[in-house]
């Protein structure tokens, strides 16, 4: 069987979709985070996707500015993170609602 | 007819100058705003002896505001009428000005006294010179300014405060209906001018607004009337669609009620005597109240429209006269007594317009501005005499001590009630000849006034200046100095002659019939009406036997008292009038008031203005449900939109 671009961007929706329900649904923040993380691997995957089978490295460009911001996201997320748990002894979502009303 | 000049406006000019550059720069130095004050209202009086005497004539009259269908120009209207009118306004005018210099000496607000009785020169002058009622309704409310300024002059005083208040309200109130008088007139003739040719074109061939204008919609009774002459050339008065008539009558009829202080509206002239004597001499007893007369007399072929108008004007005057009288008789203030006898002689002169006597009224009206001026000044003149005291059970025996001031009031006092030689007798006789021909009702309760008139005068006579001195002020009274003692004088002059020897009578009778003629209410050629011999002469002869029925029992009653034997209490209490208007008409005002306060705190406010920030927090109150706090949740609210968003754009077409 070849692989085509379709199954590329299929594995990219199923990557994406599991990182969503991570986002929504687990409770600790460092989980999401890398629920994140795992919602930016497949966008990347699709330039990718899309740069191999398009001829051009247009995707591959992105790609590479996409890693060096998340890197750089993680660096500050992390930091917020463990700056947050110190303060609160906790990084549950459930107890960070100083902002509702 | 003269070449036109503009002399005639300096009659309006001088005082507005006199009175702004006392406004402007010359209330910190008294002695010149007197100087111009005085000074204009002697060019003035110049200036009408010369317009009297025929040696300067009409201005052209200017355009002053012009909409399609209503022109109004601002001109000046210079016939016997307001010839004669002009000479008593500005004549008593400058006398006053004169007296006020000596009564006001020791004022430290003078210039601005002074500045007042300019506006009101200025005023004053401009009714009775005005070509047509909305010039003449700019006057009248300029009149009403002064007056209210000048009654309020002792501002710290809350009585004169109130006073004022009440005077400038009574009289807005009126001008409301002179208001719509105009506007009736307006609509019936599409003119507002009130000059003879004016009124003659308005009521031989009107052209009414009603025909050419959206009015004619508006107003459907106008119309077919309004296609023939308002009055038929045979002198009679047709029926002009009689209710119409009824209203614009009744309406230029409440602006002098107004004025004039006819009976709903009389309780503000008593209360303005809380102004300088001086002002309620010029302002209160001789020119002011005169104007609503005076408006009465120049409209009067508009007024015989409607019978019943006239009927009412003649209705009211007779009641105000007699009502008038009659509180006269149990009052102590000096200056009240005079301003009841003031209402008493107004009623007379209405009276005498509603019973077709503009003439007699007119005569009235200038006999009356002289002896009721010199009244209000000698009485002045005791008051200063008395420092300041107005209670005549506390004077008494004035007569030897102010022998000057006791002599020409007297002869003020011959006048107003009617003795015979001066100058009340003749016009007063006119008045009742006028009325018997009218309704015997307005003859004998006329003829019962002048007798009460007689009776309260004498009473105010015996206790003020007989007897013995029932005060410390009044034992040592100082004459005043000739600058207030000459203008009594002239005053006390005119009073006695004023009857007979100027031929004021003639003068006012000829410009009547030439009035009536020229608007087709008296056939052009023929003898002139007379008035029924009979009426001469009961009109002579009641009235005499009254007065010296009134004169007598007043000594009986009053020689030698130290206190009134008669206590009559409704009397004493003005008929209750002012505590009627305080309960019933400023009682139901005020619930009316709250009843607005009420819709303004609960509708307006709290319903729009209030509801309206409510509605606002309500639906923020509502909103922020949504807002969870949890990020989550907006996460999968985010992702479902980005959801429905890709199905959207990629397969729902």
């Amino acid at each position: 069987m070849e692989i085509t671009l379709n199954h590329y961007l299929a594995v990219a929706a199923v990557l994406f979709v599991i990182g969503l329900m991570g986002v929504i649904m687990r409770r600790n923040l460092l989980i999401i985070y890398m629920s994140l993380e795992m919602m930016l691997q497949a966008a990347n995957l699709t330039f990718v996707a899309f740069s191999r089978f398009d001829n051009l490295v247009d995707g591959q460009v992105f790609v590479f500015f996409v890693i060096t911001v998340a890197a750089a996201e993680v660096a500050v997320g992390l930091a917020l993170i463990v700056a947050l748990y110190r303060l609160r002894q906790t990084t549950s979502v459930d107890a960070l609602t100083t902002l509702k009303f | 007819m003269l070449p036109s000049s503009g002399l005639a406006w300096w009659l309006l000019i001088l005082p507005l100058l006199s009175a702004a550059s006392t406004l402007v720069y010359l209330h910190r130095k008294p002695n010149m705003a007197i100087f111009a004050s005085v000074a204009s209202a002697s060019l003035c009086f110049l200036l009408a002896l010369g317009i009297a005497a025929g040696s300067v004539g009409e201005p052209t009259p200017f355009e002053w505001m012009s909409f399609p269908g209503l022109q109004i120009d601002v001109g000046m209207i210079l016939d016997p009428l307001s010839k004669g009118m002009l000479l008593v306004v500005t004549g008593v005018g400058l006398l006053v000005h004169i007296f006020s210099i000596g009564y006001m000496a020791h004022d430290p607000a003078k210039a601005r006294f002074f500045g007042g009785l300019s506006i009101f020169m200025f005023s004053m002058t401009g009714i009775v010179i005005a070509t047509n009622l909305i010039e003449m309704f700019f006057f009248w409310e300029g009149v009403g300014l002064s007056s209210y300024l000048l009654i309020g002059f002792w501002y710290d005083r809350e009585s004169a405060a109130q006073a004022a208040n009440k005077a400038f309200v009574c009289n807005r109130l009126a001008d409301f209906g002179f208001m719509a008088g105009i506007l009736t007139l307006w609509m019936m003739t599409g003119s507002v001018s009130i000059t003879q040719d004016a009124l003659q074109g308005a009521l031989l061939h009107p052209s009414p607004v009603a025909e050419n204008h959206a009015l004619a919609t508006a107003t459907p009774p106008v119309t077919p009337a309004s296609r023939q002459p308002l009055l038929t050339n045979g002198g009679g008065v047709q029926q002009f669609s009689g209710w119409l008539a009824f209203v614009l009558v009744l309406g230029l009829f409440a602006g002098c009620m107004g004025k004039s202080a006819m009976f709903p509206f009389h309780v503000w002239l008593p209360d303005a005597m809380e102004g300088p004597t001086p002002v309620s001499a010029l302002i209160h007893a001789a020119t002011m109240v005169a104007a609503g007369v005076y408006m009465l007399c120049r409209v009067y072929p508009l007024l015989l429209l409607s019978p019943p108008g006239m009927l009412f004007i003649a209705g009211i005057g007779c009641f105000t006269a007699i009502f008038a009288a009659l509180i006269a008789v149990q009052q102590n203030d000096i200056k009240r007594i005079l301003a009841y006898s003031t209402l008493s002689q107004l009623g007379y002169m209405v009276m005498a317009v509603g019973c077709r006597g503009p003439a007699a009224a007119m005569f009235h009206l200038s006999t009356h501005a002289f002896f009721k001026a010199l009244l209000f000044l000698a009485a002045g003149s005791v008051i200063h005499a008395l420092h300041d005291e107005q209670d005549i059970w506390k004077m008494g025996g004035l007569a030897r001590k102010i022998p000057l001031t006791f002599w020409t009031f007297l002869i003020g006092y011959l006048a107003l009630i009617g003795f015979p030689g001066f100058a009340g007798f003749f016009s007063k006789d006119v008045i009742l000849a006028v009325a018997f021909q009218a309704h015997p009702i307005f003859f004998w309760v006329g003829a019962f006034t002048a007798f009460l008139t007689a009776f309260y005068m004498t009473r105010l006579v015996v206790v003020a200046f007989f007897g013995r001195a029932r005060s410390n002020a009044a034992e040592h009274p100082h004459e005043s100095g000739a600058v207030m003692t000459v203008p009594l004088i002239i005053l006390a002059v005119f009073s006695a002659v004023g009857g007979f020897a100027l031929g004021i009578e003639g003068f006012y009778h000829g410009w009547s019939i030439s009035q009536l003629r020229s608007t087709g209410q008296l056939p052009s050629t023929g003898a002139t009406p007379q008035l029924p011999a009979l009426g001469l002469l009961l009109g002579t002869v009641v009235p005499l036997i009254m007065v010296f029925g009134g004169i007598f029992l007043a000594f009986a009653l009053y020689r030698g008292r130290d206190s009134d034997p008669l206590h009559i209490k409704v009397l004493a209490n003005k008929f209750y009038f002012d505590e009627l208007y305080d309960r019933q008409l400023v009682g139901g005002q005020q619930l009316f008031a709250r009843f607005l306060g009420w819709i303004d705190d609960w509708v307006l406010e709290g319903a729009i203005l209030r509801g309206a920030a409510y509605l606002s927090v309500g639906v923020g109150e509502l909103c922020k449900l949504i807002q969870t706090g949890s990020l989550q949740t907006y996460a999968f609210v985010l992702s479902i939109g980005g959801a429905l968003l890709v199905y959207f754009t990629l397969f729902a077409h």
